[in-house]
């Protein structure tokens, strides 16, 4: 950051970097937009971008006559259960690799995350008929099940990751003094290691919000997320595109809100630590 | 009290074997210091003794009772450790606080012993700030203050100053020893640095492989050291060992002269060198010497000495100060 | 590097964990290597049987299948090149200092936060509509016929899309990579008289390699299994013009019923997954002893 940059340079670099952002925000920006136009305006030729008659209208359409709150307690359901119950198995397993490691620990880790490279599909059919068999077709149950069980190994490993970086002396200086197992993760521990706690519940819960393989081949009207939800839209007779917008904004609002605050973990969590 | 003793300790990690077997003793308030090169274990037995490890066999008894499988924390020893191991998201009061809060001690009696603790270290003013606020120096005093603070046995330090700058690693090493002058408590320090050894000890414990190579107060082991290992890692500059037919002459596989125990001439002497560098300390200047069949040396003249780069001078060992030592490198008496 | 007692309570901590997944692994598994032996059919309950490799050679012979092959392999190239060259230019631009680029960031990435149902039926609704669509719009701006994207160009539609929703990934990841390269690395080459282009050949990017295998790697894996943005915009038609590997073996279990042939595709995808796997493994293998 020695350098100077010139005037010029700077502003030749703002238009073409403002102009690339606002084409790959274009589509979000549209849908956005299209959900406060009515369903004539929103197919109108020419579109209109700004001066159209604003309406909430799609947004209480959506509710009335398609229930969506009861998909995006679904959602919220399936992301929060999954993803807490995953930190609940992870955190004890992560402490375990970070501060006790042995000769099999890597072994453990890499195993761990080849099991995330399954690809859904070849696991499909044994799935779908344990589903079918015991009854969790249709569940948040099921689904939160195979979510938090889909999502395991990233948490498992980006609370490794953010474990390791606390220095092992901290907890040993803990044990010197006197503290209890229980006492060194809830006086030491878990204090430092919030930050990355904080990111992992983040970005899992973003993961588990947009999963769309699942949740569509394991859902119907019952327990399907708004993941699953929205692609009911995609019937020609659904073609609502102000209410599909609604619907819509609604569902990646929230997530997109969070994936902005936690863009930094995404980059460590999806890499499995290897681009920091 | 804080006597400790090692029995016959040792540690293996998997098939590699770290300390063979250890006999030591610890006398209250001694202030012990292992020195070593790198890797050559005494952090791992400091650790033993801390009981942050292990044991693969033989025993440790602190003040006459096994210790051997007890946890760190039953010990009554308390440790600073290399990086300080402060817990950053504790004020430096809460830092200090910790082991009598671990201990079930109640409000006022932590108050009233932390407050004299950071009074004692100079850490009253910063008693509400976070370690990440503080200097090196202030990290390393609530470190101290930590371990104080529970009155233990022993202290245990693990290469303390490492992560100080020079000057204030001066300081520190003065106040460590201070503070062992007026608790009298036993401390055990590690290090790598044989000058902290020779400055702080009383009994310096020379490690090398796992293997305790002598033990003894620093001035014994400066004057006596009982092999070429010992007598070359005590003692700044270093110990000059010489091989060859100079060693032959005086019957023995290794010549040892320390750099202070050499005549320096312009005239004539026993060897004949050239001036490689000359470090003008003013107190003292330092030669290398490049001697004709002995190789190179180092000589340490008293004062300022005026000789450069490529003069021809003489040196004498002073008689009485060489150091012999066999083929096994074991001192010839 | 700690005593037995912490060791035990270790394994004690980390056997919950552990024992899921193995489960989660083993048994579906298991079970689809079994079902892939068998002429099992769910409208035809209790006539399965052995079969041998008779559903592999069904699967394997269907031209369907070589089909779904090449539109997987094409979708997960196609998307692979958009994003790698694309998010190594946008990450250097977002690199450059600029005004408002903080939020130029923002707006970069936000699309991966959108689920693919979503942005799938977005873009097949209101961008790619051959009658009310953006892009119809546009084309009429310039005096085109609008073209009907997902009938005429269904596999380059949903390249596109997928595209659309990886970029800001390979772009976050660059940038993190740029954003670690020593600045008096760059000073000191340039002091050697090293040009802007040498600049990016010889220090740039080789130190990009890694992020940018890192993300060849990931973003492999995440698409060999796309299926939603299939599922919502063509059902991985017309024909099989759009099907890739996941699609089909959906289609075989869940709208043909053919547990048998599903499984066999299930291995047979699980076989490929793993190609990529192996190096991917290898590779966060060796920085977990960095």
């Amino acid at each position: 950051m020695a350098r100077e940059t010139t005037r010029n340079r700077k502003l030749v670099f703002t238009v073409i970097g403002w102009t690339i952002g606002l084409t790959l925000f274009f589509p979000i920006l549209w849908t956005i937009i299209t959900s406060f136009k009515t369903e004539g305006e929103a197919i109108a030729s020419p579109p209109s971008f700004v001066f159209f008659q604003w309406t909430l209208e799609n947004y209480f359409e959506v509710q009335t006559r398609s229930d969506y709150f009861k998909h995006a307690m679904n959602s919220v359901i399936i992301s929060l259960g999954s993803t807490g119950l995953g930190l609940l198995v992870a955190i004890p397993a992560a402490w375990a690799m970070a501060f006790s490691p042995t000769k099999h620990t890597k072994n453990v880790l890499m195993w761990m995350l080849s099991t995330k490279m399954l690809p859904p599909v070849g696991v499909l059919v044994p799935i779908f008929l344990i589903f079918r068999d015991f009854g969790l077709l249709d569940t948040r149950t099921g689904l939160v099940a195979v979510l938090m069980l889909m999502n395991l190994p990233i948490i498992v490993w980006m609370l490794y990751t953010y474990f390791k970086e606390i220095p092992g002396e901290i907890l040993e200086a803990a044990r010197m003094d006197g503290a209890t197992l229980g006492k060194e993760i809830v006086y030491i521990l878990a204090p430092m290691a919030v930050p990355g706690i904080a990111s992992t519940l983040l970005l899992n819960i973003i993961l588990a919000w947009n999963e769309a393989f699942w949740t569509l081949n394991l859902t119907a009207a019952d327990a399907a997320p708004l993941s699953a939800f929205i692609a009911s839209y995609s019937s020609p007779e659904g073609l609502f595109w102000a209410k599909l917008s609604a619907a819509s904004t609604m569902a990646i609002a929230p997530i997109l809100v969070m994936g902005w605050f936690s863009q930094k973990q995404l980059v460590r969590g999806l890499t499995f630590g290897a681009v920091k | 009290m804080g006597a400790i003793t090692l029995q016959k300790v040792s540690k293996s990690f998997g098939d590699v074997t770290v300390i063979p077997g250890v006999d030591l003793e610890i006398n209250d308030g001694e202030f012990v210091v292992f020195v070593g090169p790198s890797g050559c274990g005494k952090s791992t037995l400091l650790r033993l003794i801390a009981g942050l490890e292990d044991v693969t066999s033989g025993a440790i008894r602190i003040n006459g009772t096994d210790a051997t499988g007890m946890p760190p924390a039953k010990r009554g020893l308390a440790m600073v450790f290399q990086s300080y191991a402060l817990y950053p998201h504790m004020s430096v009061y809460k830092n200090i606080a910790f082991p009598l809060k671990m201990a079930g001690q109640d409000q006022a009696a932590i108050k009233q012993k932390v407050e004299s603790a950071a009074s004692v270290l100079n850490l009253t003013d910063y008693l509400d700030r976070r370690p990440g606020q503080l200097s090196g120096g202030q990290r390393q005093r609530v470190a101290i203050g930590r371990a104080i603070v529970r009155e233990p046995d022993a202290f245990l330090f693990d290469e303390p100053l490492s992560n100080l700058d020079a000057s204030l690693r001066v300081n520190m090493r003065l106040e460590i020893s201070e503070l062992h002058q007026s608790l009298a408590t036993t401390m055990i320090y590690v290090t790598h640095d044989q000058v902290e050894a020779m400055t702080m000890a009383d009994k310096i414990v020379v490690l090398r492989a796992g293997n305790i190579e002598q033990v003894g107060s620093p001035l014994e082991l400066y004057r006596n050291p009982a092999n070429a290992f010992v007598a070359g890692f005590i003692g700044s500059p270093k110990m000059n060992l010489i091989e060859g037919p100079e060693a032959e002459k005086q019957s023995c596989t290794t010549l040892g002269v320390r750099p202070e125990h050499i005549a320096v001439s312009t005239d004539g002497g026993a060897w004949k060198g050239v001036v490689g560098v000359a470090e003008h300390l003013g107190s003292d200047t330092f030669l290398h010497v490049r001697v004709e069949g002995v190789g190179l040396m180092t000589v340490r003249a008293e004062g300022e000495f005026d000789l450069h780069h490529g003069q021809t001078i003489f040196l004498t060992p002073v008689p009485d100060k060489i150091y012999r030592f066999d083929k096994n490198g074991n001192a010839i008496r | 590097m700690a005593t037995m007692h912490t060791q035990n309570t270790a394994r004690l901590m980390m056997s919950p964990a552990v024992l899921m997944l193995l489960v989660w692994m083993v048994v579906p598994l298991g079970m689809t290597l079994y079902f892939s032996f068998l002429r099992y059919n769910l409208l035809m309950p209790g006539m399965e049987h052995f079969t041998g490799f008779g559903n592999y050679e069904f699967f394997l012979s269907d031209p369907a299948f070589f089909e779904a092959l090449a539109n997987t392999l094409l979708l997960v190239g196609g998307v692979l090149l958009v994003t790698v060259v694309g998010g190594t230019f946008l990450a250097i631009l977002i690199n450059q200092p600029f005004w408002g680029q903080g939020i130029v960031r923002l707006l970069v990435i936000a699309p991966f936060f959108v689920m693919p149902t979503v942005s799938a039926l977005v873009w097949k609704n209101m961008l790619m509509h051959p009658v009310n669509g953006l892009f119809a719009w546009i084309a009429h701006g310039f005096g085109l016929d609008p073209v009907d994207w997902l009938a005429v160009l269904p596999l380059f539609s949903i390249t596109m899309i997928v595209a659309w929703g990886w970029l800001p990934f390979a772009t976050l990841i660059i940038l993190t990579a740029l954003q670690s390269l020593d600045q008096e690395q760059q000073e000191a080459a340039e002091m050697d008289g090293a040009g802007i282009v040498s600049i990016f050949t010889y220090i740039t990017l080789p130190h990009l390699s890694r992020a940018l295998t890192v993300v060849v790697l990931i973003e492999t894996i995440f698409l060999l299994s796309i299926f939603a943005e299939i599922y919502v915009t063509t059902s991985g038609g017309p024909g099989t013009a759009s099907t890739n590997i996941s699609f089909l073996i959906y289609a075989e279990a869940l709208l043909k019923y053919d547990v048998g042939s599903a499984a066999a595709g299930g291995v047979v995808a699980i076989i490929l997954a793993n190609i990529v796997a192996i190096f991917l493994i290898r590779m966060i293998g060796k920085n977990l002893e960095a």
